[in-house]
């Protein structure tokens, strides 16, 4: 039996962060912007083995914490309608709109699925001709080929029983945002490896340049963060601001061009807002003009929401890693995986759950 | 059903998935609804129960509801047989008479029910123990996911053993019979056709003779545990609570397949709450340890047996951590309920 050793060698490990000690002068801020980072730094620890002083600041990469509230209020309308079958990830089921979720709905008789790919969804439609098959098509540019791989799909077969609400986001434009903002404190990015394994990072380049920040791309286990980390300082020590690919193995500069064609294909470019952090230009997909007949938003007419945040949410300030998940009153207390106020402690990837299932209490990450 | 705006927050008057899942669901489930009403008394909730007045005697009951019948490995028959013959010996006991209740859907085609039996019988052979009782009932389509078994088991108590959750002492070693999440990964990557299936089968394995291995360290022997539902994570958390001691491990000790963590990687799984249905945990007296590993390893079901970690000296009553693999420490919880697959 083989053991997936290679990038959490304990020994490796070691090594990467004495070096890291040895290398780093100053107390860095380094923002890793995708929540399948965050959860590997908590939940290894690494966040608190870093040199004296310096600090991961924990970005808003958790799709399922961006989607806005409107959107899962609206999904929960839907999925409330006779004859409909609303699909989803697995993490979307538990992230709390204004009055429920999707799980507490579907014990009361919706029909809510899990699916693991957007095709699955595809094929549900095709198998019940008599039902209306709803996708809530939630995350960064990782998922977008997939799904509109899936709206492809449907279009060939002539499916007229198959939408997707579509709440895609894109990175650059957020990272762009928390740049911009003039107490923003991040001096250099970890990119996530997913992202840049179907966009490449040409889009970063310019980012680098202009607000002189170091980017670097890179992946997900142990090993892999250590590494983006060191790569990060040493580019801050020696005052070079470039874009570098610690992740190698997965990406390339243009990325997967193929992918980006079937996006490009289904999607196109629209301001999004974003939950916790409010909108931002140019920063989602949308279905083109061409697959509107595909967007479940046009296809059930939802009125009468009426979205209400949870007043004691710091949510925005922890997307932006303005707080830490333990700043929060609620935190561990009112607000648990088991009823969490916000989306941030709903998916392993947010920053609150990953505290949470790491144990951090307020007195320990705070201090 | 309507929607209105505004409703109360998390209403949850209806039973929910993951209040079967074994993790802290579970347990709230238990406690505030099920044993009131059984009069159940308190103290650790074992694998298996002492038959009051038998002093040498076990019981042990339990539920098949897996879905697929079939998976790499194994399937519900052979299952419901070993789930039961292992929380026998989790409390030391031999198994000497098993029940086997059934209850079909209608429409389940017979070739697979023969299967299933078929299955059911030769697992229960391979044990040694008989079936001596049981039941079938038929239930409309609709009624049932095709067939669920119970299964209820007595077994006799190897004389110098007794272990039970709660006598985890501080210094005690933990062992590990073998590498996890492969049960619990199979089923989820069968069912959903990730396509792991060729890479992946399930542990299922009754574990009666790894126990008897373990007999002639009789006292020493302080806990046995099998991590099914919930995982590694809830089987130590169980017994870090109940024993209230404080319990490390460390996280490069723990074996997981590398089949396992790419499904659970994808799946957004933690393989610590994935459920096993082959190996256990054992808290042996830290002198006993190094034998007690040695006659793990001579038993076929504990060939890959190690030491994970041991039972702190001091540290917060029931509580479990782990040391990472970069040499952090964090906390190991209860699983919460439903395991459910995340995004990218
Ligand atoms: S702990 Fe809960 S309430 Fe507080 S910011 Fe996180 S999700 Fe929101």
């Amino acid at each position: 039996m083989k053991y997936l050793d290679e990038y959490r060698d304990p020994v490796l490990a070691r090594r990467l962060l004495d070096e890291l000690r040895q290398t780093a002068t100053r107390p860095w801020r380094i923002m890793e912007v995708c929540g399948g980072q965050t959860h590997t730094l908590v939940r290894q620890g690494i966040d608190e083995l870093l040199p004296a002083g310096m600090r991961m600041i924990h970005g808003p990469g958790c799709p399922v914490c961006v989607t806005p509230l409107e959107t899962l209020d609206r999904t929960m309308a839907i999925a409330a309608r006779p004859g409909v079958i609303l699909t989803s990830f697995g993490d979307m089921l538990r992230v709390p709109g204004t009055d429920t979720d999707l799980l507490s709905l579907r014990a009361r008789g919706a029909d809510v699925r899990v699916v693991y790919a957007p095709m699955d969804a595809v094929r549900l439609a095709a198998e019940h001709p008599d039902r209306e098959v709803v996708f809530l098509a939630v995350g960064f540019e990782t998922t977008a080929p997939a799904n509109a791989m899936a709206v492809l799909h449907a279009a060939r077969l002539g499916l007229t029983n198959f939408s997707m609400l579509v709440s895609h986001v894109l990175v650059p434009p957020a990272m762009t945002a928390l740049l911009d903002d003039p107490d923003c404190e991040v001096q250099a990015f970890l990119a996530a490896g997913h992202v840049c394994a179907v966009m490449g990072w040409r889009e970063y380049e310019p980012i680098a340049a202009r607000h002189r920040v170091p980017i670097v791309v890179t992946g997900f286990e142990p090993l892999d963060l250590l590494e983006g980390i060191l790569m990060a300082v040493r580019q801050l020590e020696s005052g070079r601001f470039e874009v570098e690919n610690q992740y190698v193995r997965a990406v390339r500069r243009v990325g997967n061009p193929a992918a980006q064609d079937t996006v490009r294909a289904v999607f196109r470019v629209t301001d999004r807002a974003w939950r916790g952090i409010g909108p931002l230009p140019d920063s989602g997909l949308e279905l083109a003009e061409e697959y509107r007949r595909f967007d479940a938003a046009r296809r059930f007419d939802v009125g009468g929401l009426c979205p209400v945040e949870d007043a004691e949410c710091i949510a925005g300030a922890i997307l932006t890693g303005a707080k830490l998940p333990t700043d929060c009153a609620a935190y561990g207390t009112r607000c648990t995986p088991r009823h969490p106020l916000g989306a941030p402690m709903v998916s392993s990837e947010g920053t609150c759950a990953a505290f949470h299932a790491a144990g951090r209490t307020p007195t320990r990450s705070t201090a | 059903m309507t929607i209105e705006c505004p409703t109360p927050k998390h209403e949850e008057e209806v039973v929910l998935l993951g209040h079967g899942a074994g993790g802290r669901l579970t347990a709230e489930l238990l406690d505030q609804l099920i044993l009131p009403a059984v009069h159940g008394g308190t103290g650790p909730l074992e694998d298996a129960a002492l038959l009051p007045g038998h002093p040498g005697l076990v019981m042990s009951t339990d539920n098949f509801v897996v879905s697929p019948l079939f998976f790499p490995g194994g399937d519900i028959g052979s299952l419901a047989v070993h789930g039961t013959v292992n929380d026998l010996a989790m409390r030391g006991a031999w198994p000497l008479a098993l029940s086997v209740s059934l209850i079909v859907e209608e429409g389940l085609p017979l070739s697979e029910l023969r299967s299933v039996m078929t299955s059911l019988g030769k697992a229960a052979q391979d044990v040694g123990v008989p079936v001596v009782t049981g039941d079938t009932k038929v239930v409309g389509r609709g009624a049932a996911d095709r067939l669920f078994i119970n299964t209820t088991g007595v077994g006799q108590r190897h004389e110098l053993l007794c272990p039970s959750a709660a006598l985890a002492h501080p210094g005690d070693a933990v062992l590990l019979s073998g590498p996890i999440g492969l049960h619990g990964t199979t089923v989820l990557s069968t069912r959903e056709g990730l396509g792991f299936e060729s890479d992946i089968a399930s542990d299922t394995r009754p574990l009666h003779r790894l126990v008897r291995a373990l007999v002639p360290f009789g006292a020493d022997v302080h806990v046995l545990r099998d991590p099914t539902r919930g995982g590694l994570a809830a089987a130590l958390n169980e017994i870090a609570r109940d024993s209230s001691v404080a319990v490390e491990i460390e996280e490069s000790a723990v074996r997981v397949p590398e089949a396992v963590a790419s499904a659970c990687d994808l799946l957004g799984l933690d393989p610590l709450v994935v459920a096993n249905e082959g190996c256990l945990v054992a808290f042996v007296d830290a002198a006993s340890a190094e034998g007690a590993l040695t006659a793990m390893r001579s038993v076929a079901e504990g060939a890959a047996a190690v030491r994970i970690g041991e039972v702190l000296p001091d540290g917060p009553q029931g509580r479990v951590t782990l040391r990472t693999l970069v040499g952090a420490r964090r906390i190991v919880d209860m699983p919460l309920g439903e395991q459910l697959p995340r995004i990218c």
